[in-house]
């Protein structure tokens, strides 16, 4: 297994996977939504390449797609869900 | 803002991309390549940058690590401001390039088509969950309904397979008959044949239905079944995702940007893939659907090209035409199938960003009338999901793209002159 680092999804320190995407990291610790639509549905990770914006999230103080950003250690995200 | 200077700047670091950028190194001119994915690939060579399977993968990255050719990469195009001049925008704030020559080359996209639950969280396109996955997104044991049509839906099943998901079923649209045309026409190109083998191998025991498609997504937070047509059939399936794309569709965001002709949907090109703008190529999926080798192909002529050493491409422009051959045969055969316009009802979310229902958006007469009138492609996106399947459903073209071309900070834009000067007319 590839070495696990350590990131904060809403305020909370969470281990991952350290080779993969932000928002493969999200699903591993359990979060399935990323940000919530107008009518308060849950969105998350749809076409998987940047092209829906499904997957946006703040990652370090900016709006980030989480599919195309790879995840670091001591990584700051938030959901909007 | 950082500024960048470049001979040929090529836009898209997947196959075409590479070959293009590689090409014009080879050809004597300095090309800089830009991609918004953290490093180069494109989706088919995805995670392939540091750990290569793929044996042309393999090939063509070493020969770009090798190449002079600077690389850029995690940064997304957002304007165009002048011919020449292109801003990009990414984790470490925006980037301007001046370049003499552009070669396109941004690849295609899934065509997503709306259908009651398919904004649940687990209803992804079906190469999307395959890239996901190729990144880590944790699939092993999970049940997975791969759907739509195309050739993508048994590499996008092999590879979620190959990674420990338990396929559930693969339901292909298109009937029988021509999927039966499609295989038998593939006798031409009898590599395409070892690698449809190659796949159906990693498929053995997977439940394969043709004339079958996906209706409905069913769960609360999250898909937890799916309702499945076949003729009069329906079936029940219960799932932890469904992976449901209908094909491929040419990125032309950026040479719309830069007014480049399209013809059915695709960038117009020449023999050297010059399109209608000068200085301006496009290579790859935008100038049609035709896979990686129509890819390679036209990234070594666009190259070449944009290099202004055409003759170069002597070779690539032989092997051209076998690959134009299989594009034309695979649009002719995974035509989509008239019951895919009905599976949306008025109450379906047809435009994601905004939230705009399909009934909402069918009133309208075009995509500039629905946007007036309910902001439909007007969110993140800027419909590159639902200008599609708008097209699909309605007949409608593509609305023309306006900077900026995706969210991006305001230092991305020199506003300061019409700060400094308000009085100033314009």
């Amino acid at each position: 297994m590839p070495p696990e680092i350590s990131v904060r999804i809403d305020g909370e320190d969470v281990r991952v996977r350290g080779d993969c995407s932000v928002a493969a990291a999200l699903r591993q610790a359990g979060y399935a939504a990323t940000r919530l639509a107008h009518d308060g549905s849950r969105r998350a990770a749809c076409c998987g390449m940047g092209i829906c914006f499904e997957c946006r999230v703040q990652i370090d103080g900016r709006e980030r797609l989480a599919c195309l950003t790879p995840v670091a250690a001591g990584m700051e995200i938030w959901r909007d869900a | 803002m950082r500024e960048l200077r470049s001979e040929v700047l090529v836009l898209g670091a997947g196959p075409a991309g590479i070959a293009a950028a590689v090409s014009a190194e080879r050809a004597g001119a300095r090309a800089l390549l830009v991609d918004m994915q953290a490093e180069p690939g494109g989706q088919i060579w995805r995670g392939q940058w540091n750990k290569a399977t793929d044996s042309t993968a393999r090939r063509w990255l070493s020969a770009l690590r090798a190449s002079p050719v600077e690389g850029r990469y995690g940064l997304r195009l957002v304007d165009v401001p002048a011919p020449g001049e292109f801003v990009f925008d990414g984790a470490d704030g925006p980037l301007r390039v001046h370049c003499e020559r552009a070669v396109i080359a941004a690849g295609a996209r899934e065509r997503l088509l709306p259908f009651p639950g398919w904004t649940l969280p687990g209803v992804f396109g079906a190469g999307g969950l395959q890239v996901l996955a190729k990144n880590g997104w944790p699939v092993a044991g999970k049940r997975i309904v791969v759907a739509g049509s195309g050739p993508l839906l048994l590499a996008a099943a092999a590879s979620l397979r190959s990674l420990g998901a338990q396929i559930v079923l693969i339901a292909e649209q298109s009937g029988w008959r021509d999927l039966a045309a499609f295989g038998s026409g593939l006798l031409g190109t009898p590599h395409k044949v070892v690698q449809a083998a190659g796949l159906w191998r990693k498929l053995i025991g997977v439940p394969y239905r043709t004339g079958s498609w996906v209706t409905q997504a069913l769960g609360d937070n999250e898909v937890r079944s799916v309702i499945v047509r076949r003729g009069r059939q329906i079936v029940q399936l219960d799932c932890d995702a469904l992976a449901v794309g209908y094909g491929l569709v040419p990125n032309t965001e950026i040479a719309r940007a830069l007014g480049c002709e399209l013809r059915d949907g695709a960038v117009w090109v020449d023999m050297h893939q010059h399109t209608s703008v000068p200085g301006v190529y496009c290579a790859g999926e935008g100038t049609g659907i035709g896979g990686i080798d129509q890819a390679l192909v036209q990234g070594e002529i666009a190259g070449c090209a944009a290099a202004g050493r055409a003759e170069l491409a002597a070779t690539a422009q032989r092997r051209r035409r076998g690959s134009e051959r299989f594009a034309a045969h695979l649009r002719r055969h995974f035509g989509l199938r008239a019951e895919l316009r009905s599976l949306a009802q008025d109450d379906t979310v047809l435009c994601r960003c905004e939230n705009v229902a399909f009934g909402a958006a069918k009133a309208c007469s075009s995509m500039r009338d629905a946007r007036l009138q309910t902001r439909l492609g007007m969110g993140h996106c800027q419909a590159r999901v639902c200008g599609a399947a708008c097209e699909f459903l309605f007949g409608w073209g593509a609305a023309t793209p306006r900077p900026p071309l995706a969210p991006a900070g305001l230092s991305c834009f020199n506003l300061s002159t019409s700060a400094e000067n308000p009085q100033e007319p314009t």
